[in-house]
């Protein structure tokens, strides 16, 4: 099968001032495309052609090819991870399009995810997140005996639905507000589900949205795009968990120095 | 005070007062329309429900005040919260596209401002009696209070009035059928069962509202309610 | 080269503890004085950096990958095996031990395996801990399932992402270090040489992948956590950025690579579809659980799996191996695989592949349950063959997937350089021939929380702390010859791209190193390879500049290492001439089963660089099996 592309070239990192300028779409054609390949082996059979003419090659992230590292990701058409549901851009085949099909790739766009090159951006504000609380701060060594508190079965699945996030940054590509609080609401939602983690839930809410709100994500306007692109379909009731426990968090919040009550030196 | 300015300042924060004063506003408009209902019932009940309020004095200007603030908080973080939102995305996709937001949602900033200014506007023509002096403020049936039913009727007869506040129902239900259940998730409130329920309740209440609201502005057109003479 | 693997005296339950009483301790406040570089961030990198940094080293920490997040570790799908016994079904530490010892072949060091059954209790504890959701029951207690090579349920999982789930916890771990400011992350950062001060690991030397800017770090020791070299066969199941160069930039440095013909061919793959394919993916082998492997009776039978009657099958593996059936060791199941395809009985338009049917478990523990257990695995595959497994057999083959191999290690998992140390699958001390289903997550994490945080203190109690420092003349040398080969790469300005020669290479590698290997083709080899290298040096095309993100660059880097690293490991397996495990060469065999030589090599097989363009040394570090009776592997 045949298709058109029109990709996002760029070679310098986006800076601060006018992005736009930064880079520009440029058309390909490719004609030697199979349906059963993957939509990153298209791209690897471009770069194949590009290099042959001496063009430099699209540059894009993209590790495990089997959907879980979250390293890859592209918007096209439109849709991060493109038009099937629960597929990450690697697990993407080309028998999801038509034949002569004309197709816009695009990288994340968010300010808070720069673009590096091309379709590469940095996601490491999502790293950085995570360092301000998205843990069970336990050491090596210390735990009891993993079967000592039985966590019910309901409860894990839950936890375990929310730490499937692959952090690739779909959620934020797809939110016309760049909001980041699918990936922050499953981290909180993954802890607060588990006895383990309910010791330093207050902490946690509160650090994780701050770290969030820091980065310069946008705000949830509950549009539940961030759900339909998550290649692990992650639900937004983690975000409506993330509002609660950060609510909870903020009401017993007791004023900084302050002492307890009753408290005695 | 710092610490709630510092919880407004916060995403979720800001959300949360979102959530709260929509849902205080949405009571508000529950209540204005229940009132205005009595519209039906003829010009002494309508009147008198009028005379009642502005009999309620410093209670009635508690009520205002309050609403007021509500509003503003309302509008203030909505406008701060749609900037923050712009600026988190400086550049836009080339090739657009959604997969299940609904038109309401990504419409609220724009129904939003609309409303704004229809409020403005309402305010002008039947609280303030700017736009259309000729139909305000004609003493009227009951004990020296303003004739509300006359003033309500003879702006409705007019069909350039009528059909202006009959579309603005439109963007009322738009706004409020997103913004039900979406601040019910604001404040956390997602569960298997409920949420598909509260979606469903959302545009229902949003259409009642929407469409009593329209049934008022087009009363008199519809040859429903009798103008004042 | 002096091969001391240093296993400590007394009964192989007591070694350890022996061990760790043994090593010397850094005082506390002496800790974070010392600097410790951890190469990868996958199970055994991101667990032994956050437990160093807990600790209280210095720690900085190096991953390629955008984040650390992203190793490889995180697509382990099956589960982790540990002695709990929580079935209650005869498990024991002894017994995980004898299985692991047993699964390899009795190619693996019996010291070492002890140790690791031992500490496989303890990585299940710290994993709860750490919120790691393991699959549980309605009591709440721990689930578990059965794995290959095992007659015990002793593998704990999470859905198929349980490397994914233990992975984020070591990463929420490091990264709680790395708020903590005691560990400094480098993404986007590849090791491309270790320095050596006096014959001691002190530091390494990056390039940066963003800005290309080639950087020096000085420490008091060097921790590699790099992972395996199974791209040098271009489709295996790792990640496309997995690579050789940082081991074998070690070795070159003089680092011993052990057994490095010992790779494992995973039974359950999806088949290839084209000339295109890029990666092959796995599909875990706890499906085998539940899952029949069958072809049918008759060659080219061409009918639709549906169509093909029970008694024109042959469920080979229960045939072959009545005791373990379809639960038979991976390489066992593999070659079982190949040999029914030669046979020509394969299935699939290319009649490379098998049938991996769950008809009869669906139909016994209906369709939910299959489902509840391998949803999301049924869901891959379903996405990429456009297939639906519910009502239709997998189409499976084999392919690359784990290396045993490694850097040689001793007790202590420092290499044959003083003060770098290997951990993973980088280097090659617990699987012997044949690593076992579950077995890597556990070896990773072992490595990772529970020895390197003890090993590492022996080491760096001997070593005045901080005493070289990048401006040591030393770190310039290396620094210029990473950067001239950078360039390099660059000037060749040939036709040939990168992947095509990767896929040339990966073509000698699996025709001639795969899962069969014999002298002539080893021979045939070990001349196209060299050919092949000498090609790549006059006619590689890399476009773009050092200076910026340039991953053709990168890619090229590591290509360059596996054309060397593949004729290393052909002439391994060439001077291993016996079968054992994964390393299965036809001139020995009985119908078709691994035929050891324990005579003649019972030992691991340690290269030794010797320079450029000359043959490296083999040295022997013999095995002794005191608990675990040599005997011939029966699975039937």
């Amino acid at each position: 099968m045949k298709v058109v592309l029109h990709i996002w070239r760029q070679t310098k990192r986006s800076t601060e001032q006018d992005h736009k300028q930064d880079g520009r779409m440029v058309r390909y054609e490719l004609a030697d495309v199979s349906p059963d390949m993957s939509f990153l082996e298209m791209l690897d059979v471009l770069n194949e052609h590009l290099i042959g003419r001496g063009e430099e090659p699209v540059a894009f992230d993209h590790d495990c090819r089997e959907g879980i590292c979250g390293s890859c990701g592209v918007v096209i058409d439109g849709v991060p991870h493109g038009p099937e549901r629960g597929t990450t851009t690697c697990q993407l085949h080309m028998r999801s399009f038509q034949d002569g099909a004309e197709i816009w790739i695009e990288p994340w766009r968010a300010a808070a995810f720069p673009v590096v090159r091309d379709l590469v951006v940095d996601r490491s504000a999502f790293d950085r997140i995570v360092q301000a609380g998205a843990y069970i701060s336990v050491n090596t060594g210390a735990p009891q005996d993993a079967n000592a508190i039985p966590v019910p079965k309901a409860d894990a699945d839950r936890a375990f639905d929310a730490a499937t996030c692959i952090g690739c940054g779909a959620c934020v590509a797809a939110c016309k507000n760049a909001s980041a609080m699918l990936f922050v609401g499953a981290k909180v939602s993954h802890f607060a589900h588990l006895p383990q983690g309910r010791v330093e839930r207050e902490r946690r809410a509160r650090n994780l949205v701050a770290a969030m709100d820091a980065e310069g994500f946008g705000n949830c306007t509950n549009q539940y795009e961030c759900e339909a692109v998550c290649p692990k379909e992650i639900p937004v009731r983690v975000i409506a968990e993330m509002n609660r426990e950060y609510l909870r968090a903020k009401v017993i919040e007791q004023p900084a120095g302050g002492k307890q009550i009753g408290g005695h030196g | 005070m710092t610490w709630l300015f510092d919880f407004w300042r916060s995403s979720i924060g800001g959300k949360v007062t979102m959530a709260v004063t929509g849902l205080l506003l949405f009571g508000f408009v529950v209540a204005h329309l229940l009132g205005n209902l009595q519209l039906f019932a003829g010009p002494e009940r309508l009147n008198a429900y009028a005379k009642m309020l502005a009999d309620s004095g410093a209670l009635l200007w508690v009520a205002r005040i309050g609403l007021l603030v509500v509003f503003v908080v309302h509008v203030v973080t909505a406008i701060r919260l749609s900037r923050a939102n712009k600026s988190a995305r400086p550049v836009a996709y080339q090739h657009e596209d959604t997969v299940q937001a609904t038109f309401a949602s990504r419409s609220m900033v724009f129904s939003g401002l609309s409303l704004l200014a229809f409020v403005v506007y309402h305010l002008l023509h039947f609280t303030f009696g700017v736009t259309n002096p000729e139909h305000f403020a004609r003493k009227g049936v009951g004990a020296g209070g303003h004739d509300v039913y006359a003033m309500v009727t003879t702006s409705f007869a007019v069909p350039a009035i009528a059909i202006a506040y009959a579309a603005f129902q439109i963007v009322l239900f738009l706004h409020l059928r997103h913004g039900i259940q979406s601040l019910a998730q604001t404040l956390g409130l997602n569960h298997g069962r409920l949420t598909p329920l509260i979606g469903k309740l959302s545009v229902l209440l949003a259409a009642l509202i929407a469409g009593g609201n329209l049934l008022l502005a087009l009363s008199v057109q519809l040859g429903v309610v009798k103008v004042a003479s | 080269m002096k091969l001391d693997a240093k296993i400590p005296g007394g009964p192989v339950q007591q070694k350890w503890d022996t061990r760790k009483f043994e090593l010397k301790l850094v005082n506390p406040a002496n800790k974070r004085k010392y600097k410790v570089l951890v190469v990868g961030s996958g199970l055994a990198g991101a667990s032994a950096a956050a437990s160093l940094a807990e600790l209280g080293y210095q720690v900085e920490c190096f991953c390629f990958q955008d984040s650390p997040r992203r190793a490889h570790s995180i697509a382990a799908q099956g589960g982790i095996n540990a002695a709990k016994n929580y079935r209650n079904d005869g498990d024991s530490v002894w017994r995980l031990f004898y299985d692991t010892v047993k699964g390899g072949d009795f190619r693996a060091r019996e010291a070492n395996v002890y140790r690791l059954a031992q500490l496989s209790v303890n990585i299940i504890d710290q994993a709860v801990a750490q919120g790691v959701p393991f699959a549980r029951e309605y009591g709440g207690l721990l689930d578990n399932r059965s794995f290959g090579g095992a007659q015990v349920s002793r593998t704990f999982y999470a859905r198929g992402q349980t490397g994914q789930q233990l992975l984020l916890g070591a990463y929420a771990a490091l990264s709680r270090q790395i708020g903590l400011g005691t560990v400094k992350m480098f993404p986007r950062t590849e090791m491309l040489d270790v320095v050596l001060v006096d014959g001691h690991a002190k530091g390494i030397v990056v390039r940066d992948l963003v800005t290309g800017e080639i950087r020096s770090h000085a420490a008091d020791a060097v921790v590699l956590a790099t992972g395996g070299y199974g791209n040098v066969f271009y489709l295996s199941t790792n990640a496309k950025g997995c690579n050789v160069t940082a081991t074998w930039r070690a070795y070159k440095r003089g680092a011993g690579f052990a057994n490095p013909c010992y790779t494992q061919i995973h039974p359950t793959c999806i088949p290839v579809s084209g000339e295109h394919q890029s990666k092959l993916t796995l599909m875990s082998e706890s499906l085998r659980n539940d899952g029949r492997v069958w072809v049918p009776k008759a060659k080219g039978d061409k009918r639709a799996p549906g169509e093909i009657p029970d008694a024109e099958r042959d469920y080979y593996l229960e045939r072959k191996y009545p005791s373990f059936g379809n639960l038979a060791p991976r390489d066992i199941a593999s070659r079982a695989a190949m040999q029914v395809c030669d046979e020509g009985r394969g299935i699939g338009d290319t009649g490379l592949g098998v049938y991996l049917d769950f008809r009869d478990s669906i139909a016994r523990l209906g369709r939910d349950a299959i489902a509840a257990r391998y949803g999301n695995l049924f869901h891959m595959y379903a996405k990429i063959t456009a297939e639906d497994p519910y009502s239709r057999p997998m189409r499976i083959f084999p392919a690359v997937h784990y290396t045993m191999g490694g850097l040689w290690v001793d007790y202590d998992l420092q290499s044959t350089i003083p003060g770098l140390f290997v951990l993973g699958e980088a280097n090659f001390s617990d699987h012997g021939a044949n690593r076992l289903g579950a077995s890597a997550l556990m070896q990773g994490l072992a490595d990772g929380y529970f020895v390197i945080p003890y090993t590492i203190g022996g080491y760096l109690a001997g070593q005045k702390a901080g005493a070289v420092k990048v401006d040591h003349p030393q770190f310039q040398v290396v620094a210029g010859e990473v950067a001239a080969m950078t360039k390099r790469l660059l000037q060749v300005q040939g036709k040939r791209t990168v992947d095509d020669f990767h896929k040339a290479l990966g073509k000698i590698m699996w025709s001639k190193c795969g899962m069969a290997r014999n002298e002539r083709g080893l021979q045939q080899a070990l001349r196209e390879i060299p050919a092949l290298r000498e090609e790549f040096w006059r006619d590689v095309r890399v476009l773009g500049s050092e200076r910026n993100l340039n991953q053709s660059l990168e890619k090229a880097g590591r290509v360059a290492d596996f054309l060397e690293f593949g004729e290393l490991m052909c002439r391994d397996a060439l001077e291993r001439r016996e079968s054992c495990g994964g390393h299965f060469r036809e001139e020995w065999q009985d119908d078709g089963e691994a035929k050891r030589d324990d005579e003649n090599f019972c030992h691991a097989a340690v290269w030794e660089y010797t320079g450029p363009d000359q043959k490296p040394v083999r040295n022997a570090e013999s095995l002794e099996f005191d608990n675990v009776h040599l005997a011939v592997r029966s699975y039937k």
